[in-house]
């Protein structure tokens, strides 16, 4: 099989390879062929390669993709494979993208989780029967791949949007009964970029490679505007 | 500050919708009847009604407006809040001068 593959940083050009087809081959699986046997110089990140840590995410034919859990057989178009770095992120090298902006979106959003409880106390006991729990367990799961940030048109027209993933983030923390700062997480993700920007299209929901839907945390967001933010028991 | 923006420009909307069809239904109906702009103004000067109607509707245009025309520049011109915000500010009180007038010319 074809396969094209970025070099270079925003300024580059397509190198062409030829690997042979496997069964139960994966985009990363070629990736690595090309470069342990090909292109040594290659560069692109992955680390546990079975579709945990976030970070072999590419663009794939023309969409965002995690490249450890797509098989080749699924994406090839006529024999080809086109990879590239993800969209709406600065390109470092080859299939490397710098993901500053984006985990430096997560904590404009007001991402960063705050206890209350010190060392000496006992765990906090939660219910995962609360509905508060069951909306931020539909979306806890993020493994920060980037691939929704990359996805949605709006990062891509306007720099200062915060983006799904850190959205999604926000709303998880809402509706944290242990996170001490609920309100301010709220404000934040509220703030300019914030999901007030947000088009409900869903794009970043459709790629998302764990089923979470950040459309409908930005939703849930939005609501809070009207509604309050989600009730606790206890809290 | 945006929360308040986002909250007015869901509101106006929602208010406007029905103000909306009412407005298009009366251009259908005043256009189908045949009814010539003296007759027209003829029945809406000293009305009350209609110019609570149009009234509000200019305000809630007021409000909703600028709100959208803020989130268009911002996504789709490289310029900053800092020029965006007054300049909708002023498309704001633009297009409530306007309809004031347009509003007093229909029903004073
Ligand atoms: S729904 Fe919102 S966050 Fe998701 S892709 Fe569309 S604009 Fe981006
Ligand atoms: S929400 Fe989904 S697509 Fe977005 S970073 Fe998390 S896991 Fe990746
Ligand atoms: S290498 Fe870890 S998710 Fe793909």
């Amino acid at each position: 099989m074809e396969v094209r593959i970025w070099r270079g940083k925003a300024e580059g050009a397509f190198s062409s390879y030829h690997v042979p087809v496997r069964d139960n081959q994966t985009i990363l699986d070629v990736v690595t062929e090309i470069q342990r046997e090909q292109e040594p110089a290659l560069a692109y990140r992955f680390a546990c390669r079975v579709g945990v840590c976030g970070s072999c995410a590419m663009t794939v034919n023309g969409k965002p993709r995690w490249t450890c859990r797509t098989h080749v057989t699924r994406v090839a178009h006529e024999g080809v494979l086109t990879i590239e770095p993800l969209r709406n992120l600065p390109r470092i090298k080859d299939l490397v993208c710098d993901m500053g902006d984006f985990f430096q979106k997560w904590q404009k959003a007001g991402g960063k989780h705050s206890g209350s409880l010190t060392r000496a106390d006992k765990p906090a006991l939660v219910d995962i029967t609360n509905p508060a729990r069951v909306t931020a367990n539909a979306a806890i799961e993020c493994i920060n791949c980037a691939i929704c940030y990359s996805a949605c048109d709006v990062v891509a027209w306007d720099k200062d949007y915060l983006g799904p993933a850190a959205l999604n983030r926000a709303w998880t923390l809402v509706n944290d009964e242990r996170h001490s700062e609920r309100e301010e997480t709220f404000d934040k993700s509220f703030g300019e970029g914030g999901c007030g920007s947000c088009h409900s299209q869903g794009n970043c929901t459709r790629h998302c490679p764990v089923e979470i839907s950040p459309s409908e945390s930005i939703a849930g967001l939005k609501r809070a505007a009207f509604s309050g933010l989600p009730k606790m028991d206890g809290n | 500050m945006e929360r308040t923006l986002f909250k007015a420009q869901r509101i106006s909307a929602i208010l406007l919708a029905p103000w909306v069809l009412i407005h298009l239904g009366l251009i259908l109906y005043a256009v189908r009847g045949g009814l010539t702009a003296a007759e027209i103004l003829d029945r809406t000067q000293g009305s009350l009604f209609w110019g609570l109607f149009y009234g509000s509707f200019v305000l809630l245009v007021t409000v909703h407006a600028p709100i959208g025309l803020r989130n268009i520049l911002r996504e789709w011109t490289p310029l900053k809040s800092d020029n965006i915000n007054p300049m909708c500010f002023m498309f704001g009180l633009f297009i409530l001068v306007m309809g004031i007038r347009a509003v007093a010319a229909v029903v004073g």
